[in-house]
C-alpha cells in the first residue's frame, strides 16, 4: 500500500521559518559594505529631459556616486517578451534609467548611490532636472483619438496593437437574428497588486571573473538571468546568476524585468562594490506594474429562452506609458481567448486594441486577462437575464458547456480545447449551500421593507497551466520562449531525497506540495524530503511561477523525473536480489519480486548501493538522479459557482457582504489547506476589486491613490467568513489529474459580488454600475433612480 | 542620542541619530530581521512589535523614544523549536502564506489575546484593523488568533 500524503492536508514544511522571523526576504540580506540605491523618480507623467545636474547631490554627505541615463548607453532597453500578433512597437520597453523623455510619473531618471539609505534619500532632492513637460493622455480611449497627445513616433494613435479573433460577419448575422440584444460600455478599472513586500534588488561584481551574482525579488529568476545577460547586459548567461530570497507575495508583479534590476547591476559592475535597492510603497505603486484597466463595448445576442447566440467585443486595454515584459500578451491570449468562458456560444468576435497613456506599466496581476473575460461574460449573462425577465441561474444552466461535450473546442482558443468540466455539479452545490429558495423568499420580504439585499452568481471557467509551448510561443500566440517546466530529483547515500525545480514560490507553499508528491511516490516519509528553488545556480532553467502553472506544469515534470527515479531504482533492485527485471515492482519506497513483498530492498538500500556504484547492473550509471522537462500539451481549465449574498444601506450606499459561497473545481487537490488558502485570498482580491481598489490618474498622469491611504486593500473586518466546498473532476492532461487553484479565487468573485449588488438595485431599475461599487457611487445612483 | 534600550532580554546602549527609526534600530543596528516593513506610512502594521507590553509600529516610533523601554519583538516568541502558541496556531491554521506580514500580525494578535478573555470572530477582525494581509483574505488567521486564545487560556 502507498502513503497518502497527496491530498492530505499538510501543515507547511516552510512555516517555522517565517512564523519565527528567521526567513530571509532581500532586504535581510547583509553584505558587508553595501551601498544603498535611491532612484530619482519623474514628477511629470509626460516629459522631455533637457538636462540633469547632478553636482550637489554627488557633494552630499555619504554619497558615492551619481548616475544618469547617460551613464548606462552601453545597456539595452529591457525586451517585452509577449509580442502578441500585430504589436509593431514592442521596442518601447524601459531602460535602466530613462535617458531622453518619460511617459508616466515614477519613471526612474537618474540614482544615488550612497553609505546609507537615509544618505542615499536625502540626495534626491539635490538632483536638478531640466523637465519639459508634455501634453497628458491617461484614458485608453481617448488616447486613440486623432489629436490625443502622442508618446512614442512608432505608435501612431498610441496603439500598441490591433488584434482581433473571430468571424465579425457570423457574429453580425447571429445579433441580427437575436430575440434580443444587449449592448453596453464595462469598464474593468485599473488595479494596484499591492503585495506586503515591495520590490528589491541587491548585487554584486567580480571584476576578475566579470560575474554577476544580482538578488531580486522574482517569481521567475531564471527568466530574469536570461532577460538581463542575453537581451540587456550582452554577455553570457554563464556570467551571472540571479536568486529569489524569501518572497513576500507577488501576485504577478515580480515576474517582470524591471529597471531597478538591471540598475542595481550595472552600479555594482561600475563601483565592483556590492549595491541594494529597497523599493518604498509609494515607489511600488507608481512604478511597479499595475493591472487589468480595460473599457470594453459588448454586444450579446440571446434568444427568448436566454440561450447567448453571440457575442462581440471590442476592449481597449490600458497598456501605461511603455511595455512591461509580457503586456501584450495579458489582453489577447488570456483574455480574449477566454471569452466563451463556461458556455457554449456559437459566434464570438473580440478586438483588442492595445494603448500607451501616460501611466504606469499595465501586464499580468492575479488571473491576468482571465478576470477580466469572466467579468465582462457574467455581467453580460445577468443583464441578458434582466432583461428577459430569466432568472440569472437558469440562462447559466441553459448556457453551460454540458459535461458530455468535453474536450470542448470553444474555437477561439486557437486549437486547444476545455479538458474537463462538469458545470453544474459545481452550481448546484452552490446553491444548495446559500439555499437559494430560502434567500429569493427573504429578499422579497425585505424588498417589501425598502431594503435592498441581493445575490449574485459567477460561474467561472480559467485557463491554468500554461502552455504548450509550441502553442504559446513565437509561432503561435507570439510568447518568446517556451513554457515548460523543469524539476531535479536526487536520492543521496543517506536515502534522503532532494528535489530542486525551475517553479518559485512566494507564498504558494511548494515546498510542501512538491514534497507530498515526491515522498508519496517514492513510498518516503515527507520530512526526508527537500523543495529547493528560486537560485540558477543548482536548479535547472525553469520558467517560474505565473498562470496557475506550479501544480500543473512544475509538478507534473517533477512527477515525470521521480517515474524515472523508481525504473532506475527498479533496475538496480532487481540486480541486487538477482532478480529479473520484469517481475520486479516498486511499491511504498521498496522494490521486490511481484508477490514475494518480504524480501525487498528498501529504496535507501537502493540509493545507498547507487551512490556507492560499486556494483550497478551493466550500462547503469551511478546515482539515483533524474533531471526531466515537461511540456504540457494543453493547458488546464479548473471552473466553479461563486455566489454572493450582500444588502445596500438605502441612506449611505453602503455594501455589506452578507455571505460568501465558494465551490471550486480546481481538480486533483494535493493539499486542501493549502488550496483553500489560496482561494481565500483570491476572493478578497477579487471582492476588493468589485467594491474598493481603483488606481485613480488624475488628467495631469498624477497617481491619486498612491499609497496604502488611498488605495483600498482590504482588511479583516471588511470580509465575511468564506463558505468553501470543492468538487474534484480530473484533468486528462496530466498524469496526476491536476489543474491549478491560484487564481480562480479572484477571476471568480469581482463579478459575483458586482452582480450581487446589482441584483440588490434591481428594484430601483438599476442595471448596470461600473466598479469599485463604492457608497458614494451607489448613493448617487441610488438617489438620481429614485428621481 | 544616546539611549538605553531592551530587547528582547538584552540591554543596548548607543547613540543615535535623532531621526533614527525603531524598526531599523532594530533590524540594521541589531539584525532583528524577522520585523518587516511592508510601507512607509504606517498603514501595514508588518512592523508591529511590543513596547511596554504595548502593541506598536516600530516604523512610527523614533529609536529614541524607545529609550529606557522593554521592546519584544519575534524573535523573542520561540524557544528553538518550541514556539509560540500564536505561531502554533498560526503554522496550524496556514494563517500565512507568504509570511510578510506574518511577524507583526503574530506580535499584534498576542496583544489582542491578552487584552481579551472572550475574543469573537468579529472582535479579531476588528482588532486586526492596523495589520494588512494580502494573501490569505484574513480566514485563517482569524481562525489562528481563535484557537491561540484557547490556548492561551489554558
Amino acid at each position: 500500500m502507498t502513503t497518502k500524503l497527496v491530498g492530505a492536508p499538510i501543515k507547511r514544511v516552510e512555516d517555522p521559518r517565517l512564523i519565527t522571523g528567521q526567513a530571509k526576504y532581500i532586504d535581510d540580506l547583509d553584505l558587508p559594505g553595501t551601498l544603498h540605491v535611491t532612484v530619482l523618480r519623474s514628477p511629470y507623467a509626460h516629459a522631455l529631459i533637457k538636462s540633469i545636474d547632478t553636482t550637489a547631490a554627488a557633494a552630499a554627505p555619504g554619497v558615492v556616486a551619481v548616475f544618469t541615463g547617460r551613464d548606462f548607453e552601453d545597456l539595452n532597453p529591457l525586451p517585452c517578451a509577449w509580442q502578441a500578433h500585430d504589436t509593431h512597437n514592442a521596442v518601447n520597453t524601459p531602460r535602466a534609467l530613462e535617458i531622453e523623455k518619460v511617459t508616466f510619473t515614477g519613471a526612474g531618471v537618474a540614482a544615488i548611490v550612497a553609505e546609507n539609505r537615509a544618505a542615499a534619500e536625502d540626495a534626491l532632492q539635490l538632483i536638478d532636472v531640466d523637465w519639459e513637460p508634455v501634453d497628458v493622455v491617461v484614458d485608453a480611449e481617448a488616447a486613440t483619438a486623432d489629436g490625443a497627445p502622442q508618446l512614442h513616433e512608432n505608435a501612431p494613435n498610441n496603439v500598441v496593437m490591433d488584434w482581433s479573433i473571430g468571424d465579425p460577419a457570423e457574429v453580425d448575422a447571429a445579433l441580427a437574428a437575436a430575440d434580443v440584444v444587449i449592448e453596453r460600455r464595462l469598464i474593468n478599472q485599473r488595479l494596484i497588486p499591492t503585495p506586503m513586500e515591495t520590490r528589491g534588488a541587491a548585487a554584486t561584481y567580480q571584476p576578475a571573473t566579470g560575474e554577476f551574482t544580482v538578488w531580486m525579488t522574482s517569481q521567475a529568476p531564471h527568466v530574469m538571468r536570461l532577460l538581463m545577460t542575453a537581451f540587456v547586459f550582452g554577455i553570457p548567461e554563464t556570467q551571472m546568476r540571479c536568486i529569489s530570497p524569501q518572497v513576500g507575495g507577488g501576485f504577478g508583479t515580480k515576474i517582470f524585468l524591471y529597471p531597478e534590476y538591471v540598475l542595481v547591476a550595472a552600479i555594482a559592475r561600475k563601483l565592483e562594490k556590492p549595491v541594494k535597492w529597497i523599493e518604498t510603497r509609494r515607489e511600488n505603486y507608481v512604478a511597479t506594474t499595475h493591472g487589468r484597466d480595460h473599457i470594453t463595448y459588448v454586444t450579446a445576442g440571446a434568444k427568448s429562452d436566454g440561450t447567448i447566440t453571440g457575442l462581440k467585443v471590442k476592449t481597449f486595454a490600458n497598456l501605461g506609458g511603455i511595455l512591461s515584459t509580457i503586456a501584450p500578451g495579458i489582453p489577447t491570449t488570456l483574455y480574449a481567448r477566454m471569452l466563451s468562458g463556461a458556455y457554449q456560444i456559437p459566434a464570438i468576435h473580440a478586438q483588442v486594441i492595445g494603448v500607451y497613456t501616460n501611466t504606469g506599466m499595465v501586464d499580468a496581476y492575479r488571473g491576468a486577462g482571465r478576470p477580466e473575460a469572466t467579468y465582462v461574460l457574467e455581467r453580460i449573462l445577468d443583464l441578458v437575464a434582466g432583461e428577459l425577465g430569466l432568472d440569472p441561474v437558469d440562462v447559466r444552466r441553459r448556457n453551460f458547456i454540458p459535461p458530455d461535450a468535453f474536450p470542448y473546442d470553444p474555437k477561439i482558443l486557437a486549437g486547444l480545447s476545455y479538458d474537463s468540466g462538469e458545470y453544474d455539479k459545481t452550481l448546484t452545490r452552490a446553491l444548495e449551500m446559500v439555499d437559494y429558495e430560502a434567500f429569493r423568499t427573504e429578499q422579497q420580504e425585505a424588498r417589501a421593507q425598502g431594503r435592498y439585499l441581493g445575490i449574485g452568481f459567477s460561474t467561472y471557467i480559467e485557463m491554468c497551466g500554461v502552455a504548450p509551448s509550441a502553442w504559446v510561443g513565437v509561432g503561435g500566440q507570439g510568447w518568446g520562449a517556451g513554457l515548460w517546466e523543469s524539476a531535479n530529483v536526487r536520492v543521496h547515500l543517506t536515502g534522503k531525497v532532494v528535489v530542486t525545480t525551475g517553479s518559485q514560490s512566494h507564498g504558494q507553499g511548494h515546498e510542501t506540495t512538491m514534497a507530498q508528491v515526491a515522498a508519496e511516490q517514492l513510498g518516503v516519509p515527507l520530512e526526508d524530503v527537500i523543495v529547493q528553488h528560486s537560485d540558477t545556480q543548482g536548479t535547472p532553467f525553469g520558467y517560474g511561477s505565473y498562470g496557475s502553472r506550479s501544480a500543473a506544469v512544475g509538478t507534473i515534470a517533477l512527477f515525470n523525473g521521480l517515474q524515472q527515479i523508481k525504473e532506475k531504482a527498479r533496475r538496480i533492485g532487481a540486480h541486487m536480489m538477482e532478480a529479473a527485471i520484469d517481475d520486479v515492482v516498486y511499491e511504498d519506497g521498496r522494490v521486490f519480486v511481484r508477490g514475494l513483498p518480504g524480501e525487498a530492498k528498501t529504496i535507501q538500500e537502493i540509493a545507498g548501493a547507487a551512490a556507492l556504484g560499486y556494483d550497478l547492473p551493466e550500462g547503469d550509471e551511478p546515482f539515483l538522479d533524474s533531471t526531466s522537462y515537461y511540456d504540457p500539451p494543453n493547458c488546464t481549465y479548473p471552473f466553479g459557482a461563486h455566489i454572493a449574498v450582500v444588502e445596500v444601506d438605502g441612506e449611505t450606499g453602503e455594501v455589506d457582504l452578507k455571505r460568501y459561497v465558494a465551490v471550486d473545481d480546481v481538480g486533483k487537490v494535493i493539499n486542501p489547506m493549502i488550496v483553500d488558502g489560496q482561494i481565500h485570498g483570491g476572493i478578497a482580491q477579487g471582492v476588493a476589486q468589485a467594491l474598493w481598489e481603483e488606481a485613480v490618474y488624475d488628467e495631469n498622469g498624477q497617481l491619486i491613490s498612491s499609497s496604502l491611504m488611498d488605495y483600498a486593500i482590504p482588511k479583516a473586518h471588511f470580509l465575511p467568513r468564506f463558505e468553501l466546498d470543492r468538487t474534484e473532476t480530473l484533468s486528462p492532461t496530466n498524469p496526476l489529474g491536476v489543474k491549478g487553484a491560484g487564481e480562480a479565487g479572484t477571476i471568480a468573485s469581482t463579478p459575483a459580488v458586482a452582480n450581487a449588488v446589482m441584483d440588490a438595485l434591481a428594484p430601483l431599475g438599476i442595471k448596470h454600475i461600473d466598479m469599485p461599487l463604492t457608497p458614494e457611487k451607489l448613493w448617487r445612483a441610488m438617489t438620481e433612480a429614485a428621481g | 542620542m544616546k539611549v538605553n534600550i531592551t530587547v528582547n532580554g538584552a540591554a543596548h546602549e548607543r547613540d543615535l541619530e535623532p531621526r533614527r527609526l525603531l524598526v531599523d534600530f532594530l533590524r540594521e543596528d541589531l539584525g532583528l530581521t524577522g520585523t518587516n516593513i511592508g510601507c512607509d506610512t504606517s498603514q501595514c502594521g508588518a512592523c508591529t512589535v511590543h513596547m511596554d507590553g504595548k502593541p506598536v509600529k516600530a516604523c512610527t516610533v523614533l529609536a529614541v523614544q524607545a529609550d529606557g523601554a522593554t521592546i519584544a519583538t519575534i524573535e523573542s516568541l520561540a524557544s528553538g523549536a518550541q514556539f509560540h502558541p500564536m505561531q502554533e496556531a498560526f503554522w496550524e491554521s496556514h494563517g500565512l502564506q507568504c509570511g510578510f506580514c506574518t511577524p507583526g500580525m503574530i506580535m499584534m494578535a498576542i496583544k489582542l489575546v491578552e487584552g481579551d478573555g472572550d475574543l469573537t470572530a468579529d472582535k479579531i477582525r476588528h482588532g486586526l484593523n492596523g495589520n494588512l494581509c494580502r494573501c490569505t483574505g484574513y480566514e485563517n488567521i482569524v481562525k489562528a488568533v481563535h484557537k491561540a486564545a484557547v490556548a492561551m487560556r489554558d
